[in-house]
């Protein structure tokens, strides 16, 4: 590998140059430029001394913390029998089961909460006895929603690689099934239980969309803190301190993460038998869970969308197009620019993800760690900390971006770099490198392998990392929701935040609409890619 | 043909080559055995161009190949794990170096038919690669490295993941093959059967060097050092007293050590004293494990002895041959 990286490099030197700027000048100008401008923003103003004193600052901090936590041992819990049941059995339609448990990963965040407000207006959860509505189990449901996915992929592939014999030698001398479980298969889990913990915990601790809508006003993170401060106060002062105290706390978690994440790396890798085919009993415990779980907050969204008062029809749809006063723009507009804005952030995602994977993969150990660890992070970073580092950051000479349009696009671009760059390098670092030495031998020059093995090998990949940019391109929400708007080209999920936000059944019905619409539109692209890529063995990394 | 001139080969502090002084003549087989580590599959990817000497030359008659990159040599190579592409079928596989030298489609096919038929898989051309067995995958990743016409073909021990007896048929298949092909060749591997079946003439490696070099004929017969005797499957080697006695009596002059060949040792009325303590009956023959004095021999035999037995043994003076205790 040394070799033709080696050749690579001296025979082609401008073409590399490129190869390492485009990512790092992308990353410098939207990303870490941001991010330091809130810092020194942060550490100047007084205010993050101030916020050490103040009994609210600490009751937000407490409350962003213990929700995350309960939401990742609930989500752990959840998730353990379904990843069970994906590892270690054969059924039908287990590969349909699996393509299907990513698709809340991709789900907008709005789309969530208005899957929870569809599930409380169905059955009447927004008051009495079992109110849920603006109370901390709607957000700890919305949660597991979104996060079983990342549980079931995480420990589910990991739990596919462990060989199996392990447990059935440890049958043998003695063990019960609960034992085997308690005193070997948890052990050997614990590694991948712990990482998918670790960026549960992340995810909740920076989620946002989900708090604002199904929180209700009283219940602030520090991700609503920053939003309400900023947004709607104009107090920059203090959402930069707030956003330096969530800063802090990401980069922890995520260096955490990223430990627990490599100490899961060497696991072992054994080729398994047959798989036992499941019995009906297991299989559909299982399944009522996890449809319970996914299924539900899908299937009521979609029925309160056909829903109108008197019966059901698709004139919510239908209302799409129409302008309604809350909105400047109609919804079916919205969609359209949202789309739009997608393809050009998927496009960049691309071309910035593929050449940082290259440059991860091939480049010098200091500028792969680099890219590897610098490129990650906008994925770490809260999307909120991301826009609003941008909305701070961006709006002076040289770089005033705040009425460039394409600042959306280039927002979710850094967003979405971090899954190219997590499908797209470990297929690289999978390839054999005797593969790619059979290919030299055969008389292939550096670009010709380039061209003729690692692309063919690792487009799949690419294709995969494209289709998640797009659809958390058309989903993004939090970062969004601080850039500079112009009225005519609101997103989606803005729209149907604004929809969502207000009451009213003719409203209720529309964003029912606009969300069925985003789902399939998130859940296709993925679904699609997915399905193709799990049949041509494409490896996706785990997030 | 090939001519390396004191090639070493630095990883990091590490010498993992030193001082290696080696030739291949057009058309032979020379076979590169040693032990896991001794460096041999580092001298075959340093000849192949994709590892770059510290120190030394390499020729290819009167072409230096030293700063030449892998692609430019002309040369084939056979892994073990075959390295197929996992993204082509079989034929596209075969084809690969045909394309890549700008080979016409037409010619492409002729040219894969006929190897597929060469290495008897003919019908296979539309397969996909994962999907053949481990005997298939290696003649599909032979006939790979055959269709460019390499000027030299590395072979780094491709039978290691086979079985047995799959090992044993493809030896000698290839053995015919590349002597058929008039293809010179090299070839690495760890085992002695392997070796001795193959080559024309076999260099033994040890500690990052050459230490024996020579048709097999003669290697067997003298190995010169004690690792090189051991990697070619000699056991019976005796540490002499400063007389030059042993359990067998006097085979020297001084302290050392000895060997004394196993086809030259047998069983006899009377001779030295010995127990047997162990005995395999294979082929027709007893493979003999007898204990003199505390030391531990092996013998072939043809008659049926049994465990705890009392035999004689006697030798021939041409099968007891001194060794160096190490490589210098």
């Amino acid at each position: 590998m040394d070799t033709d990286r080696l050749t690579l490099i001296k025979g082609h030197r401008l073409v590399w140059c490129g190869v390492v700027l485009v990512p790092a000048v992308f990353l410098g100008v939207f990303f870490l430029w941001p991010v330091v401008k809130v810092l020194s923003l942060g550490f100047t103003g007084r205010r993050l001394w101030e916020l050490l004193h103040d009994a609210v600052f600490w009751r937000v901090l407490w409350f962003t913390v213990w929700q995350a936590a309960a939401s990742t041992v609930l989500t752990l819990v959840l998730a353990l029998p379904g990843a069970h049941l994906l590892a270690r059995y054969q059924f039908r339609g287990r590969r349909l089961l699996r393509a299907l448990t990513t698709v809340p990963f991709v789900m907008p965040t709005v789309v969530v909460a208005g899957a929870f407000v569809a599930i409380f207006d169905r059955f009447g959860l927004n008051d009495g006895l079992f109110r849920m509505r603006h109370t901390v189990w709607a957000l700890l449901a919305a949660h597991v929603f979104f996060n079983l996915a990342i549980v079931l992929r995480v420990v589910g592939s990991y739990w596919e690689g462990l060989d199996s014999r392990v447990e059935e030698q440890a049958r043998l001398l003695g063990a019960g099934p609960g034992q085997v479980f308690r005193w070997v298969t948890l052990p050997r889990l614990a590694p991948a239980l712990a990482s998918a913990a670790s960026v549960v915990f992340l995810f909740c601790f920076t989620s946002f969309g989900v708090i604002l809508l199904l929180g209700g006003p009283t219940r602030a993170t520090l991700e609503t803190e920053i939003w309400r401060h900023a947004v709607w106060r104009g107090d920059m002062a203090s959402a930069s301190a707030l956003a330096v105290v969530q800063l802090v706390a990401v980069m922890a978690l995520v260096v955490v993460s990223n430990r627990l994440q490599r100490r899961r790396g060497g696991r072992e890798q054994t080729n398994l038998g047959p798989r036992p085919v499941a019995s009906w009993p297991l299989l559909g415990a299982n399944l009522g869970l996890l449809l319970g779980a996914i299924g539900l907050p899908m299937l009521v969204l979609v029925e309160r969308s056909l829903a109108t008062g008197h019966g059901y029809s698709l004139s919510n749809y239908g209302a799409l197009t129409e302008r309604v006063s809350l909105l400047p723009v109609s919804a079916a507009t919205a969609l359209v620019n949202s789309l739009l804005f997608a393809m050009v952030a998927t496009a960049l995602a691309v071309l910035v993800g593929g050449f940082a994977s290259l440059v991860v993969v091939y480049g010098r150990r200091g500028l792969s760690h680099f890219f590897d660890f610098g490129l990650m992070l906008p994925l770490g970073v809260s999307a909120v900390t991301l826009g609003f580092g941008m909305l701070v950051a961006l709006d002076a000479p040289p770089l005033d971006f705040r009425s460039w349009r394409w600042l959306v696009p280039v927002a979710h671009a850094l967003i979405g770099t971090p899954f190219v760059l997590r499908t797209v390098v470990p297929t690289l670092r999978r390839i054999d490198p005797r593969v790619r030495e059979a290919a030299m031998l055969l008389g292939a020059s550096p670009w010709q392998v380039g061209r003729l093995v690692d692309f063919p090998l690792a487009g799949r990949a690419l294709a995969v990392g494209a289709a998640f940019a797009f659809a958390v391109s058309v989903g993004e929400f939090g970062a969004t929701s601080f850039l500079p708007r112009h009225p005519d080209r609101l997103t989606a999920p803005l729209a149907l935040f604004r929809l969502l936000g207000t009451p009213g059944d003719v409203l209720r019905g529309q964003a029912m609409a606009l969300a069925v619409v985003l789902m399939v539109v998130t859940g296709l692209s993925v679904l699609v890619i997915e399905g193709r890529s799990s049949r041509q063995g494409v490896v996706r990394g785990d997030f | 043909m090939l001519r390396l001139e004191g090639v070493s080969v630095c990883f990091g502090q590490n010498h993992v080559l030193n001082q290696v002084d080696l030739s291949v003549a057009a058309g032979e087989v020379l076979v590169l055995l040693g032990p896991s580590g001794c460096g041999k599959s580092t001298l075959l990817r340093t000849i192949a161009g994709l590892e770059t000497p510290s120190e030394g030359q390499l020729f290819w008659g009167a072409q230096d190949l030293t700063g030449l990159p892998a692609h430019q040599r002309g040369f084939g190579m056979m892994f073990q794990d075959h390295a197929l592409f996992g993204h082509l079928s079989v034929a596209d596989n075969v084809a690969f170096g045909l394309r890549i030298a700008g080979w016409g489609a037409e010619l492409c096919q002729k040219k894969v038919a006929e190897l597929m038929a060469l290495v008897g898989l003919v019908g296979f051309e539309g397969r996909s690669v994962d999907a053949l067995s481990g005997g298939e995958a290696q003649r599909v990743a032979l006939a790979r490295s055959l269709a460019p016409d390499p000027r030299l073909l590395m072979l780094d021990e491709p039978l290691a993941s086979l079985d047995r007896a799959l090992r044993d048929r493809l030896v000698s298949d290839l053995g015919q093959l590349l002597r058929e092909l008039g293809q010179s060749a090299i070839y690495v591997t760890h085992d002695h059967g392997e070796a001795f079946a193959l080559a024309d003439r076999i260099a033994v490696m040890d500690g990052g060097q050459i230490a024996r070099c020579g048709r097999p004929v003669e290697v067997w017969a003298d190995p010169r050092t004690e690792a090189v005797a051991r990697s070619i499957g000699h056991q019976n080697i005796l540490s002499l007293d400063d007389q030059g006695h042993c359990v067998l009596g006097r085979l020297g002059g001084q302290a050392g050590l000895v060997l004394v060949r196993s086809d030259g040792l047998r069983l006899a009325p009377t001779g030295v004293a010995a127990r047997v303590v162990g005995s395999v009956f294979s082929q027709g023959r007893y493979d003999l494990q007898v204990e003199a004095g505390g030391q531990l021999l092996q013998l072939s035999a043809v008659e049926s002895v049994g465990l705890g037995d009392l035999v004689y043994l006697a030798w021939s003076d041409d099968a007891v041959v001194p060794l160096r205790s190490s490589s210098t």
